[in-house]
């Protein structure tokens, strides 16, 4: 049953991965990422760590593709920006996405067609392995970790202020050529 | 048996409910208002929504030749999937929850964070301005609301040590979390308003304007599938309320399954009654609001919720 799962999952993770290299609609590949993002949280919680599978939705699915989505629909100007897409896709500006993935495919169907017996007691041992608390995660995050966890702090607390920092000066800057116009 | 009973009994009711609710928000809110509503089909107008499903099942169902056909049919299932999927770990009564397992916060933070797409789908797939207005507004709106959802849900986290909804409940048997996070209560009650977008943070539909917002292009059940989705949000925010600050479904003397019922019911009216008394406000007024007052606020709640409990409780 849960094997099933798995190979269901993987193929889903795999075949929504190509699709999002190859679409051409913007809004339509990033939708087949959050697909892939969607069946990968699977994986994780099949694998028995429910609190990565969480946190994956959350923060790629929930947030991350989320402000894709937005700004490319800001962006997207309907049959204008397919065309424009479909004439600069070419097959030779994804051969490297494509190799990756096909490796990823043959991978597969070496789990699925050639050794099947070994990769099910993969997954049994996956599954007896006990799953970790969220307190264990934060009591290694804030114990032996938390220096990364302040570095990593300041890092985003830096990207605020740039963000803040340039979207400030673009506004004044529009001011400006505003009252320069009047 | 009861393996698959219980969440065909809990999905039917909460369908119905849905349903139901209409004609209450439409009672109650002409009852404030001085009005008389929809009182002629049946007893009390009990009827109307039968009578409203039969209008909407009949209407012509049109998918705008100029939409993006598959996004426009998938984007309102999206919004009652993942609204119905939320009820999943609501502990009705003791024995009553479809599912329980360790980390059910963390499941409707993710659940919330997805319904975005719903909304941003229907309109972008439109391929209209009002609508892809709507859509932009709501993703602004729900992405900012949803940090101090959480935010204000890890007070509720701290006091019980535990992300499971049914240990926050038996948690709570001395004391409501009430009592202890009144700050965090009122977080999560703006927040959870502005997540389901319900008035006064119905911006992506003002229809003042922008049309209907996200839903303009749509008709017939598709619209319905949005009107359902959002009073099943309006449930579930209620009922969420109940189970994190008020107990859930302890209560003296009645049975579970009833006090729980009442304290949501109590919720879903309060819902009604803001509709009803306060206006919309600006959607830069929002935004700021949500920042500048909302996060600070927030994080506040948890620091003092952190040091009390570290302090007094161990």
């Amino acid at each position: 049953m849960l094997e099933t799962i798995f190979i269901m999952t993987a193929t889903i993770t795999l075949i929504s991965a190509l699709l999002a290299i190859t679409a051409h609609n913007v809004v339509h590949a990033l939708l087949y990422l959050v697909v892939t993002m969607l069946a990968i949280s699977l994986i994780f919680f099949i694998l028995g760590s429910s609190f990565a599978a969480a946190l994956q939705i959350i923060v790629y699915a929930g947030a991350i593709m989320v402000l894709f989505i937005f700004v490319t629909m800001m962006l997207h100007q309907g049959e204008k920006s397919l065309a424009q897409e479909r004439h600069l896709f070419h097959f030779s500006t994804s051969i490297t996405a494509f190799v990756l993935c096909s490796i990823l495919f043959c991978e597969l169907a070496f789990i699925l067609f050639l050794a099947p017996s070994e990769t099910l007691n993969d997954i049994s041992i996956a599954q007896l392995a006990p799953a970790i608390t969220v307190k264990q995660i934060g009591q290694q995050l804030y114990g032996p970790y938390s220096l990364l966890v302040v570095i990593s702090a300041l890092m985003l607390l830096s990207a605020l202020i740039t963000a803040i920092h340039i979207s400030k000066n673009a506004a004044s800057i529009e001011i400006k050529t505003e009252e320069s116009n009047l | 048996m009861t393996n698959w009973l219980t969440p065909l009994i809990i999905l039917i009711v909460l369908l119905l409910l849905g349903a139901w609710s209409t004609w209450l928000e439409r009672r109650v809110l002409s009852l404030w208002q001085d009005r008389l509503g929809p009182n002629r089909v049946g007893p009390f107008g009990l009827f109307q929504v039968i009578a409203d499903m039969i209008k909407i099942f009949t209407k012509e169902d049109w998918v705008p030749p100029f939409a993006d056909k598959t996004l426009f049919i998938i984007s309102p299932m999206i919004v009652m999937i993942m609204t119905l999927l939320g009820f999943a770990i609501i502990p009705f009564a003791p024995g009553i929850q479809i599912a329980q397992f360790d980390h059910a916060l963390l499941f409707l933070l993710a659940i919330s964070s997805l319904s975005v797409y719903s909304i941003m789908l229907a309109g972008f797939s439109s391929n209209s301005k009002y609508a892809l207005l709507g859509a932009m507004r709501t993703a602004a709106q729900m992405i900012s609301y949803e940090v101090f959802m959480g935010l204000a849900l890890m007070g509720v986290v701290i006091l019980a040590d535990d992300f499971s909804l049914s240990a926050i409940v038996e948690a709570q048997s001395n004391v409501w979390f009430i009592c202890y996070q009144p700050l965090g209560f009122v977080l999560f009650l703006i927040a959870g308003t502005a997540e389901i977008h319900r008035a006064p943070f119905d911006l992506p539909e003002a229809e003042t304007e922008i049309v209907a917002g996200f839903h303009t292009e749509y008709s017939s059940m598709k619209f319905g599938m949005f009107f359902i989705g959002e009073y099943l949000g309006v449930i579930l925010i209620s009922s969420l309320i109940t189970t994190l600050y008020f107990g859930g479904w302890q209560g003296p003397i009645l049975p579970p399954l009833l006090w729980f019922i009442l304290k949501t019911a109590f919720f879903i009216l309060f819902f009604i009654l803001l509709r009803a008394a306060i206006p919309r406000p600006r959607y830069d007024q929002l935004m700021i609001f949500s920042w500048y007052i909302l996060l600070p606020l927030s994080l506040l709640n948890l620091l003092i919720t952190g040091a009390v409990k570290l302090q007094f409780l161990g």
